[in-house]
């Protein structure tokens, strides 16, 4: 295998974008990550896209050829692939372009994420959403995913001790650190008492526990190592990658409170790198609920079980703590389309290991990121560092 | 934008699209008796019911089970915002369910909403879950009570 490296990024402001169109959301990160690698569409290989339910969300399949056609790239006859794991969908589409340049097949590969969800209702939404879960056999029984992470975040309080306090502060800390992202959703702190006097979605979880509904892309621009000087000063090396599937329906779990794709996944992604716990200076972790980063800290082995809720009202997980999670703010505050979260989260991490993250920025040379699809059946994790 | 049409409404309104009754159909009685499977080589029950043992893989032997239909509480959720079928019935107690043969499913519990704990015992009853839109499919399946 071949080493790889990102030698450009682009991402779009998240938000509800109802001025832009599917096509012109993955168009507008495209344009700003070749810019960024200061290449021209003809030297591009292959690309691969992330996106969960285009289908249902725009009612438009086949997005591989419709990306590549209006990225202009369709009379280059190039190879484009739509990747789909749900809300991983973006980490797994990084997966895949990972594995076409290490294997030789391609050099300049896409890899990209976007999902376009304010083109339908809440109520749609939430119901698109819910196909991530088990349709036969959760869907049936009236599962939101708000739901299946608040019985996850009711057995772990039960058996940790985790208070609604600690909790809330997850969200309390991620939108401190979106307030300084420019492409963030949601650029405002807010206080405890924000989260704990917000709407109840699904007990224990409230409002300001969720991350919104968001439209956007991200694209980055992936290179053999021995060729990424030729575009950029600072490429940042891919150092490991690990992918981990479980059960599709949570009440097949062992253990509700661990997500064991997560420990697969990540232990995988730690094996590969060659580096430990200690080495990684921050983790972009997919908190699409605050529960979600209480156990991805705990499952990727930053503390042991039942300690994240400590750690973040102590404040190690914020920005100048022991282990800054989320430094863009996450999905929480930055906003979650779907199939562009997992690519935001690579574009973050190189812009950190760059050290272009003005204002959120963290003096660090690996990070690593963390994306998961459903409640964890797919998990795909990544760790980078400066080559 | 603003004028939804009825055959949008329907999709809206049946959690999605509409749906042929053979989807239905085929897993009728799973859902209103509570048949699952079991596998005779491992000796684990399966409810929902799988066709191959994820254990024994292809030495498993699976048959037919009809579970007891009790069970306790393993964690829950109380729903205040949903879709579909489910929005009428906000807020609803939504659990995951270890049944007494030790599989595990999610379902609702018809309960006062401050009552439901984790451990809490259960046994199956009988209930309509849906309906594919005014004119479509009612489907019928398993919810639990206190025991």
């Amino acid at each position: 295998m071949r080493e790889v490296a990102v030698i450009g990024v682009g991402c779009t402001k998240f938000g509800e974008k109802w001025e832009s169109s599917f096509r012109n959301l993955f168009v507008e990160a495209g344009a700003l990550a070749l810019e960024d690698a200061n290449i021209s569409g003809e030297q591009i290989d292959e690309i691969f896209v992330g996106n969960m339910s285009a289908g249902r969300f725009v009612e438009q399949e086949h997005i591989g050829a419709l990306i590549a056609d209006y990225a202009g790239l369709a009379t280059n006859n190039i190879p484009a692939t739509r990747v789909e794991a749900a809300c991983a969908s973006g980490g797994l589409s990084f997966k895949q372009a990972y594995t076409a340049v290490a294997s030789g097949m391609s050099d300049i590969v896409v890899a990209a994420g976007v999902e376009k969800m304010t083109d339908v209702g809440t109520e749609v939404t939430t119901d698109v959403l819910a196909a991530a879960a088990d349709r036969e056999w959760e869907g049936i029984a009236g599962v939101t995913f708000p739901g299946l992470y608040a019985m996850i975040a009711t057995d772990y309080m039960h058996r940790y001790g985790l208070t609604r306090e600690q909790l809330a502060q997850v969200a309390v800390k991620n939108h401190e650190n979106g307030a300084k992202n420019p492409n963030a959703q949601f650029q405002k702190p807010i206080t405890l008492d924000t989260v704990l006097n917000s709407t109840l979605v699904a007990d224990p979880l409230r409002l300001f526990d969720c991350s919104p509904v968001t439209d956007g892309a991200a694209a980055v621009i992936l290179a053999p190592l021995d060729r990424a000087r030729e575009f950029t000063d600072t490429p940042i090396k891919v150092l490991g990658a690990g992918q981990a599937s479980s059960t599709i329906a949570l009440h097949d779990r062992k253990d509700i409170s661990t997500i064991d794709a997560t420990v697969a996944a990540g232990n995988r992604a730690f094996k590969m790198a060659g580096v430990e716990r200690k080495d990684i200076g921050f983790v972009e972790v997919h908190d699409c609920f605050t529960i979600a980063e209480i156990c991805a800290i705990e499952d990727l082995g930053f503390c042991k079980k039942g300690e994240a809720g400590r750690l973040t009202e102590e404040g190690q997980t914020a920005i100048g703590g022991k282990i800054p999670i989320n430094p863009s703010g996450g999905l929480k505050a930055c906003g979650h389309p779907v199939g562009a979260t997992g690519i935001k989260q690579v574009y973050e991490t190189v812009k950190q290991l760059r050290g272009d993250a003005k204002g959120r920025q963290i003096d660090t040379e690996i990070g690593m990121t963390h994306n998961v699809g459903g409640t964890g059946a797919t998990v795909v994790c990544h760790i980078f560092g400066r080559a | 934008m603003w004028v939804v049409p009825e055959q949008r409404l329907s999709v809206i309104y049946s959690g999605g699209h509409k749906m042929s009754v053979a989807r239905f159909w085929r897993k009728q009685q799973n859902r209103y008796n509570l048949i699952g499977t079991h596998c005779t080589t491992c000796g684990k029950y399966f409810y929902p019911p799988r066709a191959f043992c994820p254990d024994c893989r292809r030495d498993g032997k699976i048959v037919e089970h009809q579970f007891k239909g009790t069970g306790k509480v393993v964690t829950y959720s109380i729903i205040r915002s949903s879709s579909g079928n489910f929005k009428l019935l906000t807020p609803y107690v939504l659990a995951i369910i270890e049944l007494d043969e030790g599989s595990r499913l999610t379902s609702h519990i018809i309960c006062e909403i401050d009552k439901v704990y984790i451990g809490m015992p259960v046994k199956r009853v009988f209930r309509k879950l849906g309906e594919e839109g005014s004119s479509g499919a009612i489907h019928y399946g398993t919810k639990f009570v206190p025991a």
